[in-house]
């Protein structure tokens, strides 16, 4: 049986790529045809997996800020919120932002550079 | 007494202004970043207590002749009802000012604390749907984004190293085991308790020069110290060839220094004052290439340890000052 990190991390991928918003019994036969496909044989992860844990797994994510769910069908129809290319995007604003407060959230190999910073760096880069 | 808090005082002043613009334009720190590192610490924390310390002393000076005579006298007052008419206005306003500068430091610290791990938990929560697991290493990620990145995420055993396609593209194997060790060293080292502490005294008194100084200071510090330790299985050229990619490559321009084509970044916390965060790290790279590419010796055995000596003398002083009774007075 897959942990919860990485059914999450399924199910997000299944959203990203599906065009529409799914229910969890959908969600339950793409994962199982997913592992499927992944080593030929039914996976034990398909025969196994329960609608309750995709449902557990779908509440985990919505929690997060991650998916939500159309509230007027039943069974209900959950959807990712954004974009994996937009979620990227919101990593990678927060690695470069410069806010004070947030330069102690991580630790960048290089901080923002100013553009003669950038050239002379190139130069360098040329010469060595 | 008296002339105990104007001491206090002189030394608050000194420590929030003079002492820290003249280490922050000082060329020594790049020789010896760690020694430079305590003396920072030192300068804060000195700072804080002389600050503190120079109102409550101010305040307790009609009821005791030290500090822990006037406090426990106060103590008395408050908790028996004793009159406090020994005390006059200034002096209540002294201690009360003494005790709102107390709490806000230690709410701030705890704020920025919690606004921090709220901040790596979500990005933690982003990273484990997001990248994937990289061949170079235990707990490094990569992550599908074409410019060259690298930072590391610390929370304990769930640390991380997360490193960009686009960098790994860029770089030679030498060099990017350069910039894991720099990124490791961060995590070995423990740096982000030091960035939280900085950014927290910055967060609690924004105004006052030596908490913008004393970060800018302590965030460049902590890259030399990584650099430093990343030289000792690398070459110089390697690590100044991944300093220079990974700068060259990712441009600071707000404007499209991402290689996304995704329109408009999701704005987080916009409006916060960010202005002088960008010069301050351009500074720290120009700094850190600088110092490779013309290595100075270390400071002098003997000046290390003065720098020490000072260090150990500015956290005596206002201690000795508080507690020692009568010492001025």
């Amino acid at each position: 049986m897959a942990s919860l990190g990485e059914l999450e991390r399924a199910v997000m991928d299944l959203l990203w790529a599906g065009q529409e918003a799914a229910t969890a019994n959908t969600l339950r036969d793409l994962l199982a045809q997913s592992t499927l496909r992944q080593d030929g044989t039914p996976g034990h992860q398909g025969k196994d997996l329960a609608v309750t844990t995709v449902l557990t797994v779908l509440s985990r994510l919505e929690r997060k800020g991650l998916v939500e769910r159309e509230r007027g069908t039943r069974p209900h129809r959950y959807q990712a919120v954004s974009s994996r290319a937009d979620h990227t995007a919101e990593l990678m604003h927060e690695v470069l932002g410069s806010a004070p407060d947030r330069e102690a959230v991580l630790a960048r190999f290089i901080g923002s550079v100013t553009d003669t910073e950038a050239e002379t760096l190139r130069k360098l880069l040329g010469n060595s | 007494m008296f002339w105990t808090s104007y001491l206090l005082a002189v030394l608050a002043i000194a420590l929030a202004w003079p002492v820290p613009v003249l280490l922050s334009r000082a060329h020594w720190p790049a020789r010896s970043p760690f020694t430079a590192m305590l003396l920072w610490q030192t300068i804060a924390l000195a700072g804080g207590l002389s600050m503190i310390g120079a109102m409550l002393v101010y305040g307790l000076e009609p009821i005791g002749d030290n500090l822990l005579a006037g406090l426990t006298a106060l103590a008395g007052m408050v908790l028996h009802d004793a009159p406090t008419t020994e005390l006059g206005f200034w002096h209540i306003f002294a201690l009360s000012a003494a005790a709102l500068l107390t709490a806000h430091l230690v709410f701030t610290l705890l704020l920025t604390y919690y606004k921090i791990q709220r901040q790596r938990r979500r990005h933690r929560e982003l990273l484990d749907l997001l990248a994937s697991p990289s061949a170079d290493g235990a707990r490094t990620v990569v992550i599908s984004v074409d410019s060259p990145v690298a930072y590391c995420l610390p929370g304990g055993a769930r640390s991380v190293t997360v490193l960009s396609d686009g960098l790994m593209a860029a770089l030679e194997p030498a060099e990017l085991r350069a910039v894991l060790i720099h990124e490791n060293t961060h995590l070995t080292q423990r740096h982000h308790l030091l960035l939280w502490a900085f950014a927290a005294w910055r967060q609690a008194l924004p105004w006052l020069p030596t908490t913008r100084l004393a970060q800018e200071a302590v965030n460049s510090m902590i890259e030399m110290l990584a650099d430093d330790v990343a030289l000792k299985t690398e070459s110089k050229a390697t690590l100044i060839k991944a300093i220079a990619i990974v700068a060259s490559g990712s441009p600071g321009a707000p404007e499209g220094r991402l290689a996304f084509g995704e329109p408009g970044l999701p704005e987080i916390d916009a409006g916060q004052p960010g202005a002088t965060g960008g010069t301050g790290s351009a500074r720290t790279t120009a700094s850190r290439v600088s110092r490779l590419l013309s290595p100075q010796p270390p400071l002098p055995e003997a000046l290390r340890a003065a720098v020490l000596a000072a260090c150990l003398l500015l956290l005596a002083l206002p201690t000795a000052l508080l507690i020692v009774p009568g010492l001025l007075g």
